[in-house]
């Protein structure tokens, strides 16, 4: 399999106008919108591109795609972004109520070459608002479920509150998904696992030789967690993570978002680990 | 000691680096069990004398806190070894432990597998390479939790 590469920058310079079109509340401070354009539409978005979305007169915040558009009919061409409301852009954009207009910049950056795991097992390993990026992931895998082996969710959250989609974890978990939930604080009545994330992996069932990890979240999450799939046997050139830094342009020119060698808004955010790997422990960086 | 449980301990990962001579010996002092759900396996202060390969199922780590009952510290699932107080004094469990589910283990008889590795250096040893990376494994995942990964800068700070 190729390793992961920069794509082409396609997204746009000036935000264009979205609507919301819904506004679902995943938890206490994180809701999903889908968003339809109002003129014309922008480039089909990848799963793990990332938008820039414009809370008009406040600012914009580099959110990733979250959900793949249903095919054909109104909603085609749709952006679906799980956002958590933490800094005063997100804050907005978390309070935009059905029809509020949106800016939105986009697509950008690399994506997670869902086909290329074709073939192959497929373990998605996500921590915190890290499961939203995945989630057009494991959406794709299902839609073409008989190219793909097993499949593996493996969710961290900070509370029970916190895990998002918790009807389509079930859901998932239904259709034949390896799911494994762990949380880092239990509330009273929590049946399911304690502890952090990697911990989920030496039990899951999956073929390390023929496997392809995909794995969001914060970076020491994802560090742990690559490091126990490299303990089972997955190979560093197929396991991708999603690196974050200070996204402005999306094109790769002001230079805000660099990592090392990397741009990440445009040679990221989803970047093979055997090459993250190095970056991610440079204090500098 | 029999062929099966032999076996069945010969297919868990964690003893793969085990000696067919060390494999046999510590058999020697082990036996299948299964708690249903909810059973407590082991209650905090009590003696340690023995620990647990997990084989199916999981178990809750707990920790009774007045006022809040029995807290969840971590849970432990197939593949893992429960209980580590065996091996070093006062030989007492720090926490406790529930069958979150169904737990189907080998257990292992503490004391005797201790008299061995004092009669036996490369015994001990081996079973101090086995043991030390647990303790670092969940020492590692404390410190990860500690940091609070997941939380937003206000609730870090809170």
């Amino acid at each position: 399999m190729s390793a992961v590469t920069a794509t082409a920058v396609t997204g746009s310079a000036l935000p264009h106008p979205y609507r919301v079109a819904s506004r679902r509340v995943d938890t206490g401070d994180t809701v999903t919108l889908e968003l339809a354009y109002d003129d014309t539409p922008l480039p089909a978005f990848a799963p793990g591109q990332f938008a820039m979305l414009t809370a008009y007169g406040i600012g914009e915040a580099p959110i990733s795609l979250s959900g793949l558009p249903e095919a054909g009919g109104g909603s085609a061409r749709r952006l679906t972004h799980t956002l958590r409301a933490v800094g005063a852009v997100t804050r907005a954009l978390h309070a935009a109520a059905p029809g509020a207009v949106l800016g939105v910049r986009g697509p950008f950056g690399t994506s997670w070459d869902v086909p290329s795991a074709a073939g192959h097992d497929v373990v998605i390993v996500a921590g915190g608002i890290g499961l939203a990026p995945v989630r057009p992931v494991l959406q794709a895998v299902l839609a073409g479920r008989s190219r793909y082996g097993e499949i593996v969710l493996l969710v961290g959250a900070r509370t029970p509150a916190d895990l998002l989609y918790r009807d389509e974890l079930r859901l998932w978990a239904a259709a034949g998904v390896q799911v494994g939930v762990t949380v880092d604080r239990p509330s009273d009545g929590w049946t399911g696992h304690v502890g952090v994330v990697p911990a989920l992996i030496p039990a899951a069932r999956f073929d390390p030789g023929r496997t392809v990890a995909f794995v969001c979240g914060p970076e020491v999450m994802m560090r742990f967690t690559a490091r126990a799939l490299l303990d089972r046997g997955v190979p560093a050139s197929r396991l991708r993570v999603s690196l974050e830094r200070n996204m402005r342009c999306g094109m790769g020119w002001c230079g805000h978002c660099q990592l090392g060698p990397l741009l990440l808004c445009r040679d990221g955010p989803v970047v093979d680990y055997a090459r993250a790997e190095p970056l991610m422990t440079i204090r500098e960086l | 000691m029999t062929d099966d449980l032999v076996s069945r301990v010969a297919r868990l990962p964690f003893f793969a680096e085990l000696t067919p001579a060390h494999l046999g010996e510590l058999c020697a002092v082990a036996r299948p069990g299964s708690y249903p759900a909810g059973e407590r396996v082991f209650a905090e202060g009590d003696v340690a004398d023995r620990f647990w390969l997990i084989e199916a199922g999981s178990a809750a780590l707990d920790l009774r806190v007045p006022g809040r009952g029995d807290q969840v510290i971590e849970t432990l699932t197939a593949g893992s070894v429960l209980g580590w107080s065996w091996l070093h004094a006062p030989y007492r469990w720090q926490f406790g432990a529930v069958a979150r589910e169904r737990l189907d283990t080998i257990e292992f008889d503490g004391v005797s597998v201790r008299e061995r590795c004092e009669a036996d250096q490369a015994f001990g040893y081996a079973m101090l390479r086995l043991f030390l990376p647990v303790v670092t494994e969940r020492l590692h995942a404390t410190r990860l939790r500690l940091l609070d990964l997941y939380a937003t800068p206000a609730e870090a700070a809170s």
